[in-house]
């Protein structure tokens, strides 16, 4: 494994949010040379002037009526919550720390 | 209450026939499903729940409509099982992860609910790999299925609970879901059938989202015409899903032939790596196709060895982002961390999230991540388009292809699961139709014999974009010509019965 991959896995990691342990991020940088490495052949290929294809349905603009209903009540919202007080999600402070 | 006698023996048409003729009871049949739950899945480990107290109290509700003359619904008294990433109000959905223990949706999929709409009846949610991402099931943070044709290998993966419930007869049928092979992978490994259709036919609200453009709820039956029954019930338009087609539901074909019908063979299906035992049963299955009938077409899909590293492109990007909502704040679990938002929503991250799918996560980041984007993603789906235009091209001259659905019969578990490459090649019969969007089904074809064991090999059907239904009907009547689906009902399970796990 290569410098450049920890680096590559670590500032993955960091985009990720995940917190990955050195012994993660050493197996991980060695699987993730392997794995490129056997997707390289993507490169060889002339892909000039061919469109994308971001979808499997020719579907486009899908649109329903702008009616108003009842969606999900908050109470059930909430349920899986791992932290609420009935009427929101409680998180870590976000202003004024670090955060 | 004592369980009906022929349970095991039968199909879901067959089954509801049973029940709405009162040759039996929804209740026995109840009784029977989960008396073989019991006896079995200590075993092979399929089910992650099993909702007896519910499926009692539904078939009692369903016998007694159906003794005040009400009419049947078309899987009246069918008990079914559920892949645990799928909504059913209350009922745990982990997803076979840490991250979504406990995790109960509150509400219903429209494609569970249509189910439970016409009398089939839900008995458990069933083992699979981790946000379905596996070929095996040994990706679970929970328990790893077996394969009922012989325990020590995978039934397949993702999918492979279900698949292991339906190929041991614990249930009729079940649903999976089929992002890049996940159920006509393990159907062709277990010897059943198993179908994904067209992208887009059945609705994916209420299924959790692993590649939001390859994902496709897709059942596990015994037979082909209950792969038409359910699918005629799951499928058509619905208003909570955008990439849902407003086509009427799949209505099967009334054809019993394939006269006249064009198969095109690819070459590229055919070439090294493939099994030479598997092989041989699936050239053998085309041939008794050609003998009812139908013709054969050598054909090229020229991008097919691209078809695995774009799929691996396109599948870890849609899964980067769309797992990027497991923050530890909405459901699921929470990991303090050191204490701030960002420290919570990496360590619930860490602690949450098994190898597979952080190095799943890992790649898909890295393919969309600034500088590597259009090397990477843009190009994988400009690859993806030319995977596209080979079948397009080939549609022209053929009805449908026909091809073996994995190159290898089921493999130990234990064998590939430390090199996912490996790993990831296994899907290469599978990738291609998924990139495209297409209908596809795995039809067993016969057995190989392999470390003493007899092992089940797949027929893999293609049809071009919403030819569903032609799919489904080549492959009941490949089914009805063989007699490949009684080996399942002659499977003798009693050696597994009451082993612990």
């Amino acid at each position: 494994m290569t410098q450049t991959e920890v680096d590559i896995v670590k500032k993955t990691a960091t985009l990720a949010r995940l917190e990955l342990g050195e012994a993660e991020i050493a197996k991980f940088g060695e699987q993730f040379g392997r794995i490129l490495e056997a997707f390289q052949k993507l490169s060889k290929l002339d892909v000039s002037g061919v469109e994308p294809m971001t979808g499997a349905t020719a579907l486009s603009d899908v649109l329903r009526d702008d009616r108003a209903k009842p969606s999900l009540e908050r109470e059930r919202a909430l349920s899986n919550g791992p932290k609420h007080d009935g009427e929101y999600f409680i998180v870590p402070k976000t202003i004024g720390g670090d955060a | 209450m004592s369980g009906f006698a022929d349970y095991a023996k039968l199909d879901a048409t067959a089954l509801r026939d049973a029940v709405v003729s009162k040759r039996t009871t929804a209740a026995a049949v109840v009784e029977a499903a989960l008396a073989r739950i019991a006896a079995l899945d200590p075993r092979l480990c399929a089910f992650s729940s099993v909702l007896a107290e519910s499926a009692r109290e539904r078939a009692k509700e369903l016998d007694f409509a159906l003794a005040r003359g009400e009419p049947a619904g078309a899987l009246c008294g069918v008990p079914f099982a559920l892949k645990s990433n799928m909504c059913l109000e209350g009922v745990e959905a982990h997803c076979g992860s840490k991250i979504l223990a406990g995790y109960r949706p509150p509400y219903t999929a429209p494609f569970v609910q249509r189910l439970l709409d016409e009398g089939a009846i839900v008995v458990g949610t069933t083992h699979m790999d981790e946000f379905a991402m596996g070929s095996s099931g040994e990706n679970s943070a929970y328990a790893v299925a077996k394969n009922p044709w012989d325990p020590a290998r995978t039934p397949g993966g993702s999918s492979s609970g279900s698949c292991a419930a339906v190929a041991a007869r614990m249930v009729t049928f079940s649903l999976g879901s089929d992002t890049g092979g996940s159920v006509r992978q393990p159907a062709a490994l277990c010897g059943i059938v198993g179908f994904k259709p067209t992208y887009g036919r059945v609705t994916r609200y209420g299924l959790v989202a692993f590649g939001s453009s390859l994902d496709q709820v897709s059942p596990f039956t015994r037979s082909c015409r209950d792969m038409e029954l359910v699918m005629s019930v799951i499928s058509g338009a619905d208003e909570h899903d955008s990439t849902c087609l407003p086509h009427p539901p799949i209505d099967p074909d009334r054809s019993d032939s394939v006269r006249g019908l064009r198969l095109g063979v690819p070459k590229e299906y055919f070439a090294g790596g493939l099994d030479a035992d598997v092989r041989a049963r699936v050239e053998a299955a085309i041939q008794q196709l050609v003998a009812l009938g139908a013709t054969t077409v050598p054909i090229e899909l020229p991008h097919t060895e691209y078809a695995i590293p774009t799929y691996y492109v396109v599948a870890t990007a849609e899964a980067s982002s769309n797992l990027a909502r497991y923050d530890g704040i909405r459901y699921g679990v929470r990991k303090p961390g050191d204490g701030s938002l960002q420290g919570m929503i990496a360590a619930t991250r860490e602690a949450g999230f098994g190898p597979e799918v952080k190095r799943r996560i890992l790649l898909g980041t890295y393919v969309l991540s600034s500088g590597y984007y259009d090397a990477w993603y843009v190009r994988a789906l400009k690859v993806r388009r030319l995977i596209r235009n080979d079948f397009d091209a080939a549609f022209e001259r053929v009805d449908l292809i026909v091809c073996p659905t994995s190159p290898t019969a089921a493999f130990e578990l234990g064998e590939k699961s430390d090199d996912p490459v490996a790993m990831y090649l296994s899907d290469v019969m599978t990738v291609p139709t998924s990139l495209a969007g297409l209908p596809a089904v795995s039809v067993p074809c016969g057995k190989v014999s392999q470390g003493g064991k007899a092992l089940p090999v797949g027929l893999q059907i293609i049809g071009p974009s919403l030819a569903d239904a032609r799919v489904l009907r080549a492959a009941r009547v490949f089914e009805t010509a063989t007699k490949h689906q009684s080996e399942l009902y002659a499977l003798d399970l009693s050696a597994l019965e009451g082993a612990a796990r």
